[in-house]
C-alpha cells in the first residue's frame, strides 16, 4: 500500500510538472500585457513584473475600430463556414452511405482520392484567384477551408451507415417520406453527437485560421483577428498605421509596444480559452475519431 | 445486354435524384477546390503569361517548357536543403512525439483521481488548440533579444551571454523540435490514452496475483496492447513525412531570412516562391515534387496499413 501511494505522488508530480510547461507560456502572456512597459524595459519579460498597469488595454481600446472590425470577421467567417461545411460535408456522406445512390463507389473513391493527392498551393492559388476571383474578398477565408479535411466526410459516413439502422431509413421510404425528409427528420436528429464533433472541430480550424488570409487578403479592411495578430507580430505599428479606422494621434513613442503585443495576443486566445472547458468533451471524441478512423 | 444495364443505370438515376441532388454541393466543392487544381499541376511545365488568365489558359494555356522549371530547382542548393530538412524534422518529430505521448499517456492512466486526470488533459492539450500565430508570439515572450524570459531571466541565472536567437540558425533544429513536441503532445497523448483506456482490465489483475510490477505491467501489456494504434498512427504519419506544419515553420521563426539553412522545409519554400519571390515556375516544380513524391509515400503507407488492419486503411 506504501509503495502505492509513493507511486501515486510520483505521477502527480510528472504530471503537474508537464501541465506547468504547457501552461507556463500563456501565463507569462498575460501577466506582461498587465506590465508596466517600463518595468518590462528594465527587467524583461517577468512573472513577476515590478509594476501593473492596463496601459496596453487602454491603447488597445483607443484601437477599437480595426479590432472589433477583425472580430467581426473572424466570428462571420467561422459561423458561415462551419454551418456551410456542416451542411455540405453531411449531405454527402448521407448520399454516399446509401447503398441506392448511383455511382456510389466511384464517387466515394472521388472523395478519398483526395487524400491522397493535391494540387499544391500554387495551382490552388490560381484557380482561387484567377479562375474565381476570391482575392480580397470574404469568400477567400470561408471557401478553402469548407471541407477541411475530406477525412470528416468519411467519418460522416461510417457514423450514419453504423449507428442508423437502414430499417429505419427503408420503412421511411415505404411511407412515402422523401430523401430530404429523411435527412432532416430521422439522420440529422440521430447523429448530433457526431455533427457536433465535426463542428467543433470546424470551428476551431475557422478561428485559428491565419493562412487563408496570408495568401488571399491583402486589404488590412479584410483581416480575421488571426491575420491581424500575424501583422502586428512583425509590425507591432501596423494597427496604427495603415489607415485601419484606428486612432493615430497618439505618438509612437508613447505606445506600450510590448505590453500591447501580448495583450494582442491575449485577446486572440481568450475566446477559445473561455468555450474550451464546455468543449473540452466533444472536442477529445473528435481527436480521436479523426485520429482513429470510425 | 449493354444498352439493357444502361437503361437500368439511368433508371436508378432518376429515381434517386435526390440523392444525387444532395451529393452535388459536396461534390462540386471538390471539384473546385481539389479536382481543378490537380489539373493545374501541369503550370510546372510550363512559363507562365501573366496576361493570360481564367480556367482555360489554366489548364491548356502558356507556352510548355518541359521540365526546365524542375532543372532549375535541382540545380540550385535549395532542392537538397529544403527535402533534408522537411524529412529530417518529420522523422525526429514521428519518433520523439510518439515516445514522449505513449508515456505521458501511460502516467495520465495511472493517475487514480478523475478530477485531477481531466484537469492535466486539459491543460496538455491547451496548446493543440490555439493558432501557429499565437504560438509565434508565445514563443517571441521567451526568445525576444531584448526582453524574453530567455535572455533575461533564465541565461542570466545559469550564467550565459544572451543569444540572439532569430539570427543564429544552429539553435534552430531544437527549438523548433521542442515547440512542436509542445504543441502537439497532447493531443497523440489523447488518442494513446483512448487505446490504453480500451485494454481489457483482467490483464492487469491477473499481472497483479503474479507479482508483476509496475513496470513489467507496462511493458508487458500495455505497450504490447497498444501497438497496433502506435504502428498504425506512425505509419500514417510516415505517409505524410513530405509535407510539413507550414505554420511552425513560417510564423515561429518569425520568417527570418538568417535562418533558413535549418527552416527552410518543402512549404515555406513554395509559399515563398509564389508569395514574395514571384517565381511561380520554380514554385509550381517544387509543389508538384512534393505532391508527386508525397501521393507515393501515402500509397506505400496505406498499403502497409492495411496489411496490418483493413479497417484503418483509407482505401
Amino acid at each position: 500500500m506504501r509503495t502505492n501511494a509513493v507511486q501515486q505522488t510520483l505521477f502527480h508530480a510528472i504530471m503537474a510538472a508537464l501541465s506547468a510547461a504547457c501552461l507556463f507560456p500563456f501565463i507569462l502572456l498575460f501577466v506582461v500585457s498587465f506590465s508596466d512597459e517600463q518595468s518590462i524595459i528594465l527587467n524583461g519579460y517577468s512573472l513577476i513584473p515590478d509594476s501593473f498597469s492596463l496601459e496596453a488595454y487602454r491603447y488597445l481600446w483607443g484601437q477599437l475600430t480595426p479590432l472589433a472590425r477583425a472580430y467581426g470577421i473572424t466570428v462571420l467567417i467561422t459561423a458561415v463556414g462551419t454551418i456551410t461545411g456542416l451542411l455540405i460535408s453531411s449531405l454527402l456522406a448521407y448520399s454516399l452511405s446509401r447503398d441506392e445512390m448511383p455511382l456510389r463507389r466511384v464517387l466515394s473513391f472521388l472523395v478519398v482520392f483526395t487524400l491522397l493527392f493535391n494540387g499544391g498551393l500554387v495551382p490552388t492559388y490560381l484557380v482561387y484567384t484567377e479562375v474565381f476571383h476570391l482575392k480580397n474578398t470574404l469568400l477567400a477565408l470561408i471557401v478553402p477551408g469548407l471541407l477541411t479535411n475530406a477525412f470528416f466526410i468519411l467519418i460522416i459516413r461510417t457514423f450514419f451507415k453504423m449507428s442508423i439502422p437502414g430499417a429505419v431509413i427503408e420503412s421511411a421510404y415505404i411511407d412515402g417520406a422523401s430523401e430530404w425528409t429523411i435527412f432532416s427528420r430521422i439522420i440529422l436528429p440521430l447523429s448530433l453527437p457526431i455533427l457536433a464533433t465535426i463542428g467543433m472541430m470546424l470551428t476551431i480550424a475557422y478561428w485559428n485560421d491565419w493562412f487563408n488570409g496570408l495568401i488571399y487578403i491583402t486589404n488590412p479592411k479584410l483581416y480575421s483577428i488571426q491575420n491581424l495578430l500575424n501583422r502586428m507580430l512583425s509590425n507591432i505599428q501596423f494597427l496604427m498605421q495603415n489607415d485601419l479606422g484606428g486612432r493615430s494621434s497618439e505618438s509612437l513613442a508613447q505606445m506600450p509596444m510590448n505590453a500591447v503585443r501580448m495583450a494582442m495576443a491575449v485577446i486572440g486566445i481568450l475566446p477559445i480559452l473561455c468555450i474550451y472547458p464546455f468543449f473540452q468533451k466533444y472536442l477529445v471524441k473528435g481527436l480521436v475519431i479523426g485520429a482513429v478512423k470510425g | 445486354m449493354n444498352q439493357s444495364r444502361w437503361r437500368k443505370f439511368r433508371k436508378r438515376v432518376v429515381r434517386h435524384r435526390m440523392l444525387i441532388l444532395m451529393a452535388l454541393p459536396g461534390l462540386a466543392y471538390l471539384v473546385i477546390n481539389n479536382y481543378l487544381p490537380m489539373l493545374g499541376v501541369t503550370i510546372a511545365f510550363k512559363e507562365i503569361d501573366y496576361s493570360r488568365k481564367g480556367l482555360f489558359n489554366l489548364l491548356f494555356g502558356h507556352e510548355w517548357i518541359g521540365f526546365k522549371n524542375f532543372e532549375y530547382l535541382f540545380r540550385t542548393d535549395d532542392a537538397y536543403t529544403i527535402t533534408r530538412n522537411t524529412i529530417l524534422y518529420n522523422g525526429l518529430f514521428i519518433v520523439l512525439n510518439t515516445v514522449v505521448a505513449i508515456a505521458v499517456a501511460i502516467v495520465l492512466n495511472e493517475i487514480r483521481s478523475r478530477f485531477m486526470s481531466r484537469l492535466y488533459q486539459s491543460l496538455i492539450l491547451l496548446p493543440y488548440l490555439i493558432s501557429m500565430v499565437i504560438v509565434g508570439y508565445l514563443a517571441l515572450s521567451m526568445l525576444n533579444v531584448e526582453n524574453g524570459f530567455m535572455n533575461k531571466i533564465i541565461l542570466p541565472l545559469l550564467g550565459i551571454d544572451p543569444v540572439s536567437w532569430y539570427s543564429e540558425p544552429a539553435y534552430w533544429p531544437y527549438i523548433l523540435t521542442f515547440v512542436n513536441l509542445w504543441k502537439n503532445v497532447g493531443y497523440l497523448c489523447i488518442i494513446y490514452l483512448a487505446a490504453i483506456v480500451g485494454i481489457n482490465h483482467e490483464y492487469y489483475e491477473a499481472a497483479v496475483i503474479d507479482g508483476a510490477s509496475k513496470w513489467q505491467q507496462i511493458t508487458r501489456i500495455t505497450v504490447p496492447l497498444i501497438a497496433p494504434t502506435i504502428t498504425i498512427m506512425m505509419l500514417l504519419a510516415v505517409g505524410r513525412i513530405f509535407y510539413s506544419d507550414f505554420g511552425l515553420f513560417y510564423q515561429v521563426p518569425l520568417n527570418s531570412g538568417a535562418l533558413k539553412p535549418t527552416t527552410d522545409v518543402i512549404d515555406t519554400y513554395v509559399y515563398r516562391g509564389l508569395m514574395t519571390l514571384g517565381d511561380i515556375g520554380m514554385s509550381s516544380a517544387a509543389g508538384l515534387y512534393q505532391s508527386a513524391v508525397g501521393f507515393v509515400l501515402i500509397l506505400l503507407s496505406n498499403w502497409l496499413v492495411r496489411r496490418r488492419s483493413r479497417d484503418q486503411a483509407l482505401f
